[in-house]
């Protein structure tokens, strides 16, 4: 087995009573790759998320965390797993400092290190000002830091974050992600969120998921590619007949957005936007604006699961 | 399992209950130890207790009593401290986190019993300052001593036991402690079949209390011991595998 697979999961369902959360999931992750779990409200996220951290069984199928089966040798597989629930579970009359070398003893950290992991939890979720204070005091925000310095105190292999940017504000939001990535490089991650920019931003794999099924697991750079837009948007102060427009080479179809404005549609490898600035130029249209539009993840995920 | 127990014992204290519970239990014993010791050494009490050939001596009375009414003060007390125990970490999603992490669910059961066992022995520590204070101006029999304590801590585990089993069961802390409340009741209440006329004892011999009378009274028999080991084992077991049971 190649040992560079941190997470392997086959054929996942998990069923509550007859409704199928899960249903027949499997898929892979390497060391240093994050994946984004992404999927509208009551997807299995969760449950997914739940099911691969050992804090739900599953109703079939197998999971491998680092090499360790999670049902067979469940001690061994949770050494190499960190997880943030979507409610960070945090004991609120705690002191964030207490918290943090409790859950370090929870993982078996050695004593003599746990005043090390400690502070480079601390350093690394940006706690310094409040590691005295009450978990109870803290803003929203704080708690969800804590919660993440918690998942990571044990250096794990598998780091799974159950919609961990959520209550911050866009500051924290940014750091977050950054120290995200950062994670990637020793570790494996998994994110489930709803916003997409962020898959967008940190994640190297995607993944959709609906009604309990994976509609797509792709790479971003993959993703990316197949959403290659073959739309242009262009103005012209004196816009010509349509059908002059529709007779340029590659040009597909166009819409008349208003007197002035018109979406382009071309084959995908035959770009009109060269003939159409010349003759532009030519004709005297006033060409003023000419923007290709960016294709996001956003149309995929409604297209996908609005299915 | 130590790292779960000192959690629960450290997070007692950082709470206002184990200390309003201690303060609480401290003020009711002391009151009552005093009355029972000017009771004591009235002096047509003590008349009385001389002209008695099998008078009981002041181990039996002072310690007796004491610790017959500590079992049914606890009685109404463990249900407030049991009630949290896995319910509160239930409500506040905190479970996830032992769930997560590389212990067996053994480990947490057993945890947060010791745990709250602990505080129970800190518990009967202080209160066993009264009778050890009357080494001043007597003499105690240690030996009775030795088995009502034995007796109070296994009447303890028990209740422990069947309350953090209860509290296993719900995400609410006070409909746990009600529910454990009322199983801790019937449990002591069952002993009252005899005054019905039950023939053949069972209902009676089943009540948590029974057992912990020969032992108050310095008699310690294995049965009796052996009684609350097994209550405590049905009952940890039983939230072993209701805390499983949660994941499936």
């Amino acid at each position: 087995m190649n040992s560079d697979i941190l997470i392997s999961a086959q054929n996942l369902s998990r069923y509550y009573g007859t409704h199928c959360a899960v249903n027949n999931i499997s898929f892979e992750l390497k060391r240093g790759q994050i994946l984004g779990f992404l999927g509208p409200n009551g997807a299995g996220k969760t449950t997914t998320m739940q099911v691969i951290s050992g804090t739900l069984a599953p109703t079939m199928g197998q999971i491998t965390i680092a090499g360790y089966d999670l049902i067979d040798e469940p001690l061994k597989a949770k050494m190499a797993i960190g997880y943030l629930p979507e409610q960070p579970p945090l004991y609120p009359e705690m002191l964030v400092e207490e918290y943090l070398r409790y859950c370090a003893k929870l993982h078996r950290i050695p004593s003599a290190n746990i005043a090390k992991a400690v502070g480079k939890a601390i350093g690394r979720c940006g706690l310094h000002s409040v590691y005295r204070r009450l978990i109870a005091n803290l803003s929203k925000g704080y708690q969800q830091r804590v919660g993440i310095a918690q998942a990571i105190i044990h250096t794990p292999d598998v780091v799974i974050l159950d919609e961990p940017t959520v209550g911050l504000d866009p500051n924290q939001n940014r750091e977050i992600r950054t120290l995200i990535r950062e994670l990637a490089q020793e570790h494996s991650v998994i994110l489930s969120t709803h916003i997409l920019s962020e898959v967008q931003a940190v994640c190297s794999h995607v993944q959709i998921i609906n009604h309990g099924q994976l509609i797509l697991n792709d790479t971003i750079k993959g993703l990316l590619t197949q959403i290659q837009s073959t739309y242009l948007r262009i103005a012209l102060r004196q816009p010509p007949d349509i059908q002059v427009l529709t007779g340029i080479e590659g040009v597909e179809k166009v819409e008349a957005q208003d007197k002035n404005c018109f979406r382009i549609q071309y084959t995908a490898n035959h770009n009109p936007a060269e003939a159409l600035v010349e003759k532009a130029v030519a004709g005297h249209w006033g060409l003023y604006e000419l923007i290709p539009e960016q294709g996001t993840l956003e149309q995929i995920f409604i297209d996908l699961t609005n299915n | 399992m130590w790292t779960i127990a000192t959690r629960e014992l450290r997070s007692l204290f950082v709470s206002p209950l184990a200390w309003s519970i201690l303060g609480a239990i401290q003020v009711i014993f002391g009151w009552f130890f005093a009355v029972l010791i000017y009771w004591f050494v009235r002096p047509d009490v003590q008349t009385s207790l001389a002209n008695d050939p099998n008078a009981p001596g002041l181990t039996a009375i002072v310690v007796g009593s004491l610790f017959d009414w500590m079992a049914i003060i606890l009685l109404l007390v463990t249900p407030l401290l049991t009630m949290r125990l896995i319910s509160e970490e239930r409500r506040n999603k905190t479970l996830h986190l032992l769930l997560s992490a590389p212990i067996s669910m053994t480990s947490i059961i057993l945890g947060k019993f010791v745990g709250l066992m602990g505080f129970f022995i800190i518990m009967l520590g202080m209160l066993m300052l009264m009778p050890l204070s009357l080494l001043f101006g007597g003499m105690l029999d240690f030996g009775q001593l030795a088995s009502s304590l034995l007796g109070m801590i296994l009447f303890l585990g028990a209740l422990t036991s069947l309350g953090l089993y209860i509290s296993t069961l719900t995400a609410q802390p006070t409909v746990a402690a009600f529910s454990t409340f009322g199983a801790f009741m019937l449990l002591w209440m069952l002993e009252w079949a005899e005054n019905i006329g039950e023939q053949t004892g069972i209902l009676s011999y089943l009540s948590i209390t029974s057992h912990y009378q020969p032992l108050l009274k310095g008699l310690f028999s294995s049965a009796d011991v052996i009684y609350y080991l097994l209550f405590m084992a049905l009952f940890l077991i039983l939230s072993i595998r209701r805390l499983d049971a949660d994941r499936i």
